[in-house]
């Protein structure tokens, strides 16, 4: 039986963690993702789980532990947030190629500099080419949700990839909202026992981690991890319906929110759909028929069910939390578009840069990017490709 | 140590296995296998490795020369992902995954450039936080991996290709760190220093000490590289007993905070006798360069007396 409550999104993960109940969990603290490692520790100092838990002395020892416990057979995790993440680097790619299938509660905030503690996707998405699956929540309740699904989805044999789970730092971290949580007993079957085919503390079976291979090698090797991403789609599929049969909720890839006929689609990830849905209703009562396309899974990329969601509207923005640097758009823009174009979806789509270092995402501002949208669709305006909403103006500055 | 036969212990089955591609001579593969015959027969252990020779050498993809198990991670990060082997090993432990009877011992070997360099962080972290393992550092003093570039092992004046011996240069400037004093600093249960003699006893009984001891133990192994020291191959054991002669490198260990020395030279040779043996400090012993010798003996001189008296000698 689901029981009603009311946390926040670290609240959330760290009572997955608790239900989870992994066998390693080292960490080090970072705003804002530090209440995960200390309401885990809390848990284990009152006897509510058991977790061995590390209290390392920085983040990239803390990934290189939880690679290290990971080998050795143990069903480990940790947390993180920005430049923990950042620091972890050299340890992600570590993990995805060594194909262990280790968990991380990515909370998002940016990156240096100007320091600042807020959220936004710079963290996940400097992330995004490490061989990582990485799932996004709008709210605690997918956060609770995407926590319990990742170790189903990293230890399946067809996969053996690590998971990360992210939820937008402060904005679902710490927002206290409305929660079903499942009995500890129905998460545990779900998520299931691990059981790994290899590992260093196997008895009389030694295996050797991480090798120096040469280029005959080592290609294969990177093909292979390839296969297995394309391979984990729909093994997130089977885990997301099994979830939902279960617990009678959650989404596969993606959302679709009133797209179905929708003329105007803002294609968006993390806290700000739920913005983005507000200003949809909104439009809808005025009779503009507008849509969002919440995305939750990033990696592996959905390319063309991305492709065949949009291909009946007549224009998409697609927001970026995150800059890339480029020039010409963020990192989910260039891929939404590539994914367009081979499908032959020709529909005009525009990047847009939208709430960075925690900048506010309003409904006004949805509804004016629907507005913009619709001028472009309809009245052949030239508007700017990557653009930024949300700026100063020159006088406020 | 009582019944200490080194015919014996040589006939143990080897734990790093022939065919590994480390150079003829290398101090390192030496010292290695000898802290593994240290291992009881019928222990298992977890190996792990900093990235450096050893590593790229010892596990080329299909290939592996380790008869246990062993991870390799990244240069700067053996003390944390041994940290997190052995956690497992309790986690596991306690949940009752691991039959009773599988009894592992974990033991990470690190260069000192993976070691007091860029791993230092890692090996303090895991230092202080007590694991039940053993850092062996093997300190050739340097980057020998990449090409002898000094690092803070690297003894004063040596000519590494990043200290390189020139018109204006002597050489390192710097003198080394003192990462033995370092770590046993962190209070854990065992630290020593040690290289190879004749017998083997010294390092095989403070690796048995190190392995066997509960909780954390670093053991600094002086290993040296004929390549990055430049001396003849097969003059390796003599090098070593001018080492310890010179007091260049102290045989010493901290079993549980007290200081003890393990070998005190008959008669403290000269730093001459141990530098004239390696073209690393070839320049040294060029007309006019006799203040350097000096400055080196002097700062051998006083970390010897510095250890004595830590020693309550």
């Amino acid at each position: 039986m689901s029981r009603k409550d009311r946390m926040s999104g670290n609240e959330a993960v760290a009572y997955a963690i608790r239900q989870v109940n992994p066998d390693v969990m080292p960490a080090f603290p970072i705003t804002p993702s530090t209440e995960i490692p200390q309401m885990v520790s809390t848990y284990i100092a009152n006897g509510e789980m058991d977790t061995e838990f590390i209290p390392v002395e920085s983040e990239h020892s803390s990934m290189s532990a939880t690679v290290g416990a990971e080998a050795a057979g143990a069903r480990s995790m940790t947390a993180t947030s920005s430049c923990g993440l950042a620091f972890m680097w050299e340890e992600l790619l570590v993990a995805a190629s060594n194909r262990l299938p280790l968990v991380l509660a990515l909370v998002n905030r940016t990156l240096s500099g100007p320091i600042n503690i807020n959220c936004d996707h710079s963290d996940s998405m400097g992330a995004r080419d490490t061989g990582w699956i990485q799932i996004y929540a709008e709210n605690n309740q997918e956060a609770y949700d995407n926590f319990i699904q990742a170790f189903p989805i990293a230890e399946d044999p067809r996969v053996h990839l690590p998971v990360m789970v992210c939820q937008d730092g402060f904005i679902t971290s710490h927002a206290v909202e409305n929660i079903l949580l499942e009995e500890d007993a129905d998460v545990r079957e779900f998520v299931g026992e691990y059981h790994p085919e290899e590992f260093l503390l196997n008895p009389g079976k030694p295996v050797a981690v991480g090798p120096y291979a040469v280029s005959d090698y080592s290609m294969e090797a990177k093909f292979n991890q390839e296969q297995a991403m394309i391979r984990s789609k729909e093994v997130i599929l089977e885990i997301a319906e099994k979830f939902r049969s279960r617990f009678n909720r959650g989404f596969g890839l993606f959302e679709e929110y009133r797209t179905e006929d929708a003329d105007y689609i803002l294609l968006i990830m993390g806290s700000a759909a739920g913005t983005s849905k507000q200003a949809a209703d909104e439009l809808r009562e005025a009779g503009i028929k507008a849509g969002v396309l919440k995305l939750r899974v990033f990696r592996p990329f959905p390319a063309e069910e991305i492709a065949n969601a949009l291909k009946g509207c007549k224009a998409v923005a697609i927001m970026d939390r995150c800059e890339s640097y480029n020039g010409h758009g963020g990192p989910l823009a260039s891929e939404v578009m590539a994914a367009l174009y081979t499908s032959k979806v020709y529909i005009p789509a525009i990047s847009y840069i939208y709430g960075l270092a925690g900048r506010d995402f309003t409904v006004e501002t949805a509804k004016d990017i629907y507005k913009e949208l619709s001028d472009v669709a309809d009245k052949g305006k030239q508007i700017k490709q990557h653009t930024y909403v949300g700026l100063r103006t020159r006088e406020e500055r | 140590m009582a019944g200490y036969n080194l015919k014996e212990l040589m006939s143990k089955p080897e734990r790093l296995s022939p065919g590994h591609r480390m150079c003829a001579g290398c101090g390192a593969t030496i010292g290695i296998r000898a802290v593994l015959r240290a291992l009881h027969e019928g222990d298992m252990a977890v190996i792990g490795n900093a990235t450096g020779c050893l590593e790229v050498s010892s596990f080329m993809y299909p290939y592996t020369a380790w008869e246990d198990s062993y991870i390799h991670n990244a240069f700067e990060n053996a003390g944390a992902t041994l940290s997190g082997v052995e956690t497992a090993y309790r986690a596991l432990q306690k949940r009752g995954r691991l039959p009773e009877s599988a009894k592992f011992k974990f033991i990470t070997f690190g260069g000192d450039g993976g070691t007091y360099d860029i791993g230092f962080q890692s090996l303090s972290g895991a230092m202080e936080r007590g694991h039940d393992m053993v850092y062996v550092c093997y300190d050739n003093g340097a980057y020998m991996n990449t090409g002898i570039q000094r690092s803070s092992a690297t003894p004063q004046f040596a000519d590494t290709t990043t200290t390189p011996v020139g018109k204006v240069s002597n050489g390192k400037v710097q003198t080394r760190k003192d990462l033995s004093a370092i770590i046993a600093e962190h209070h854990v249960p065992y630290v020593a220093q040690t290289t190879f003699t004749k017998d083997f006893r010294d390092i095989h009984t403070k690796s048995e000490k190190a392995i066997y001891t509960e909780g954390a133990a670093f053991l600094n192994m002086l290993a040296p590289c004929p390549r990055g020291w430049r001396y003849e191959t097969s003059e390796i054991m003599k090098i070593c007993q001018l080492a310890i002669d010179t007091c260049y490198w102290p045989m010493f260990e901290v079993d549980h905070g007290n200081w003890r020395l393990t070998y005190e030279p008959k008669k403290k040779l000269p730093i001459e006798d141990f530098l004239r043996e390696q073209g690393r400090f070839a320049h040294l012993f060029k007309p006019g360069n006799e203040e350097l010798i000096a400055a080196f003996q002097e700062e051998v001189d006083r970390r010897w007396e510095d250890l004595l008296y830590r020693c309550n000698r």
